[in-house]
């Protein structure tokens, strides 16, 4: 634009981009004096008329009310059809604001309520030696048990997943309609019907005992799907001609996939890797029924119950002492916190991934 | 090569030649492994799937043989009467009726957030609140379970009584005992917005294929903004809304830690979701596992049997809805 007026008109005074903007300075005064008028209303029937009843009614009415002025205003300034319009615009947007609320208030939320717990303590120490009323003691055998047990999963659940994914997309086997849906249809159970599984049958028909590794079955059920799905649309991203020019030069099917493909799509692989880790490490219910929890130390994942994060938070809130449920707040501290980790990693390939290939 | 034989190429005479050729696979020794070991990977999950249905039909042959169908007609579940009771109806209903408010109160939330993300929000905007999106999903249910009983609960009783209070006129939100925590919409809310991601996404995915040309005529026409959303976004996405929402549902039935920390346990059918006293299958489960004994452990069994029949029927038909609506998208298998 600006080299076009250069060339024609050295001294052409408009040369300035038009702002593409079709909001103004009325708009805002009217959003903003209508907000004015819906909480000073609200003030109004908050003192005058009924009984209070805290902020976030306080927050629900003037809302309300801004609303309906709003559109009031908009109908008699613009028309009909503008004020109809604005509406859905201003609905979306708080819609969108509204998001922000649950998940900063969790983040404050945790935090504040965690964070007087957390010392070295903490991460090196377990609850065995220490009573409901004392202070001291920390969550070790939770974080080795949530280590081991996800550790475990990954290990049994990466390989399926990859396998899946795989036969979806680079075999496109027979069967990939159904075991697409059924794909699907897994990412829905709920978590607590993978734990009654595996303890129906680790447990109860092989007759084992209740141990980390039941509770990494248990954990590798829910993360199939996450890594299965993932994983499939990222090697959807990798472009057929460089698995054609492979084939051309004559490797095999196995070698395409596994030199070719799979190294194109490395960062995505890691991604999808990554986000079903989040999703197993903070999973509570199915672990009730298969490593139980301990207040011990128990390294061993193949033998014994095991303590794990989640299931220490869970214990510990129950728990009427101040004490414990301190230990809670920090537990879940801890998770957030490895949760917003990995989320940040998967974030950071996921970004890389896609952005090599656009 | 004369030109003879050339021409047998594009014109044959002799209709023994005029085959096509057998287009034969010959791997080698070491793809049929990779392809069988990708074959064995791809049937897992149907495997696992089935697995899982037989094992939990299997250890709940005991209950059904005690208590017969009367586990789905009655409505008291007490391991420690004698006989024992096991009837699965009023839990079921609570389990219903928390997933569809909460449905209720996400769906149209999500889809506003989707068509913000889509339409309304400035460029710069988009990537970030699309991480926040996913953020959300990715937060454990055991932390919703303690913000929604810790912080949330606080501020919706206080709503949960300004509703009892002044709009009692709809059965809904009439109250018997001035008891408004665990309750059904305590419950609800929560669930609500740990399902918000999921449906958000899903609609979004579907808005986002709203075929541009179709968009640019609504306007060129003349219409407004929020009349091409509904006259032809809303229209176009309506597959995707309702598998999006159905995976809520789906999701909002199944999920355990977060109700089984808010709620308190009722066995009562009753329409009044703002009293105290609701209940959920997957939390029952969570609940009662720890006292159970071998019988009532089998009645455990086949109210997870109820719950998976009923997320995967849900599960399907959302995947089903969500393939059809995403028109052309879906037509790569």
């Amino acid at each position: 634009m600006r080299n076009f007026s250069q060339t024609r008109d050295e001294t052409l005074p408009t040369d300035v981009p038009r702002t593409l903007r079709n909001w103004r300075v009325d708009d805002f005064s009217l959003l903003i004096g209508t907000a004015l008028a819906a909480i000073s209303t609200t003030w109004i029937i908050y003192t005058a008329l009924t009984p209070a009843t805290g902020k976030t009614g306080f927050f629900l009415i003037s809302y309300i009310a801004f609303l309906f002025l709003y559109v009031m205003t908009c109908t008699l300034e613009l028309g009909k059809q503008n004020a109809f319009d604005n509406m859905w615009t201003v609905l979306t947007w708080s819609a969108a604001l509204l998001l922000l609320a649950p998940l900063t208030t969790i983040l404050l939320y945790v935090i504040i309520k965690g964070y007087a717990g957390l010392n070295v303590e903490f991460f090196t120490k377990d609850l065995s030696a220490t009573g409901t009323l004392d202070s001291g003691g920390g969550a070790s055998a939770a974080i080795v048990g949530t280590l081991q047990q996800v550790f475990i999963a990954v290990l049994i659940s990466v390989p399926l997943g990859l396998l899946t994914a795989i036969y979806l997309n680079e075999v496109k086997g027979r069967f990939r309609r159904p075991v697409r849906m059924f794909v699907d249809a897994m990412s829905g159970i709920p978590s607590i019907v993978a734990g009654l599984f595996i303890y129906a049958v680790w447990i109860i028909a092989l007759g084992n005992v209740f141990s980390g590794l039941a509770a990494a079955l248990a954990l590798s059920i829910l993360m199939l799907p996450t890594i299965t799905r993932t994983a499939e649309e990222v090697l959807r991203l990798v472009p057929d001609g460089m698995r054609e020019g492979a084939l051309a030069l004559g490797a095999t099917r196995w070698q395409t996939t596994y030199r070719v493909v799979m190294p194109t799509a490395a960062s995505g692989l890691i991604t999808a890797i990554v986000l079903g880790v989040a999703r197993a490490v903070g999973e509570t219910a199915p672990l009730i029924m298969t490593s139980f929890g301990s207040t011990a130390m128990n390294a061993n994942p193949l033998n014994g119950a095991q303590d794990s994060l989640p299931l220490f938070v869970y214990r510990l809130i129950a728990n009427p002492f101040a004490a414990q449920q301190q230990r809670a707040w920090t537990g879940a501290l801890v998770l957030v916190i490895v949760v917003l980790v990995l989320f940040t990693i998967a974030r950071i390939l996921g970004a890389r991934a896609s952005g090599k290939r656009r | 090569m004369d030109t003879g034989e050339v021409r047998s190429f594009n014109r044959t005479d002799d209709p023994e030649q005029d085959q096509p050729r057998v287009l034969k696979r010959s791997l080698s020794k070491e793809d049929r492994v990779y392809e069988a070991a990708a074959v064995a990977g791809g049937l897992s999950t149907l495997v696992i799937l089935a697995f899982i249905g037989f094992f939990l039909f299997a250890r709940s042959s005991l209950v059904f043989s005690e208590v017969g169908w009367g586990f789905f007609t009655s409505l008291s579940w007490r391991p420690d009467a004698s006989p024992p009771e096991f009837g699965i109806v009023a839990i079921l209903y609570w389990t219903v009726i928390i997933a569809i408010i909460a449905l209720a109160i996400a769906m149209p939330l999500s889809v506003l957030t989707a068509l913000f993300l889509v339409e309304y929000s400035p460029r710069s905007l988009r990537g970030p609140l699309r991480a926040l999106v996913d953020l959300l999903a990715a937060i454990p249910s055991l932390i919703y379970g303690l913000w929604g009983l810790f912080f949330l609960q606080p501020h919706l009783v206080g709503i949960a009584k300004w509703l009892s209070d002044h709009a009692s006129f709809v059965p809904l939100f009439r109250v018997n005992e001035p008891t408004f925590t665990g309750s059904a919409f305590i419950v609800s809310v929560v669930l609500a917005l740990m399902i918000l991601p999921i449906v958000t996404s899903i609609v979004r995915e579907v808005l986002e294929q709203t075929p541009p040309g179709e968009k640019e005529a609504a306007l060129a026409l003349g219409s407004t903004r929020s009349g091409m959303v509904r006259s032809v976004m809303l229209p176009f996405a309506r597959g995707g809304i309702i598998g999006g929402s159905m995976l809520g549902l789906g999701r909002a039935l199944g999920e355990t830690i977060a109700v089984a920390i808010i709620l308190s346990p009722s066995l009562v059918i009753s329409p009044r979701i703002l009293e105290t006293g609701t209940n959920s299958i997957a939390s029952l489960i969570a609940l009662k596992f720890g006292e159970a004994d071998e019988l009532s452990l089998s009645a455990l069994m086949a109210a997870g049997l109820t719950l998976f029949i009923l997320t995967l029927t849900v599960n399907f038909i959302a995947s089903f809805v969500v393939a059809r609506s995403r028109s052309g998208a879906g037509v790569d298998a």
